[in-house]
């Protein structure tokens, strides 16, 4: 018997600093991607399981066990928690996502170079679907930094890109003092 | 160039797919000759405000309609194409 051997998607990548940024692998316990029907009673149960009503549009909300982060028009991800028989849309998609956290002081010059969206105006729980470099991305603004999530195939390019323009900070930081 | 959609707000062009004219939304009833023929191939090419499809790709998904002028390059409206079609029904 093949004894298959689970590989994170930044495994063998992360953690990785430079200057005053740091990059970090997130490992969700779970990502189920909910997209609800129109009636909305229909989500009754998902209430009385997390605890919380759907976000608003560009918003994400703590839930027992979890949260629940938009992630575009009439599409919800639940991270870590597990979701109960639902009447609606409701796929896994654990291990579809590479989920990373950008901090330290120069995360939002690393973004400011990276993203088209103007990340320092986003507030901590905020979401945004944008670009990181080519790729489209789901941006959850947190207190201390920025988690970004892309497609499992892209974790190589996300870390490399993200990499780079961290060591490029690093770089004209270090010049300007 | 910037447009707003109305689920994310101000966001950049690249951002964003271009389909082409919104006629796209006025699907004709099935067997019409004439009409699918307009519907495929029919277009005005105003110099002045024109109504396109885009899609917010990279951003919440939507299809927009966005009504722009061409000659000044002023953005006039952009909405959710699936309100347009609500509306039209």
């Amino acid at each position: 018997m093949v004894e298959l051997v689970a590989r994170t998607p930044c495994e063998g990548l992360l953690p990785y600093e430079a200057g005053e940024a740091e990059l970090s692998e997130i490992i969700p316990k779970r990502i189920t991607s909910l997209a609800p029907f129109e009636d909305s009673t229909l989500l009754k149960p998902l209430k009385t399981a997390l605890g919380v009503e759907l976000p608003a549009p560009g918003q994400s909300v703590k839930a027992k066990d979890g949260r629940i982060v938009w992630t575009g028009q009439n599409q919800f991800f639940v991270l870590d928690a597990e979701v109960p028989a639902l009447d609606a849309a409701v796929t896994d998609q654990s291990d579809a996502w590479a989920m990373v956290a950008l901090g330290g002081a120069a995360a939002i010059d690393v973004m400011a170079r990276i993203c088209p969206l103007d990340c320092a105006h986003m507030t901590a729980s905020q979401v945004a679907r944008s670009l990181i470099g080519h790729m489209p991305a789901i941006i959850i603004r947190t207190k201390t930094g920025f988690e970004i999530m892309v497609f499992r195939a892209f974790a190589k390019t996300l870390v490399n890109e993200v990499s780079h323009v961290m060591d490029a900070v690093a770089a004209r930081g270090a010049l300007s003092t | 160039m910037r447009l707003t959609c109305p689920i994310c707000g101000d966001r950049d062009r690249r951002e964003f797919y271009y389909l082409g004219a919104a006629d796209y939304l006025d699907r004709p009833v099935e067997g019409e000759a004439e009409a699918t023929h307009r519907y495929l191939h029919l277009r005005d090419n105003p110099a002045g405000v024109t109504r396109d499809l885009w899609q917010h790709e990279a951003g919440c998904a939507a299809w927009l309609v966005v009504e722009r002028n061409v000659t000044t390059h002023e953005i006039l409206q952009v909405s959710l194409a699936k309100d347009e079609i609500r509306d039209a029904r």
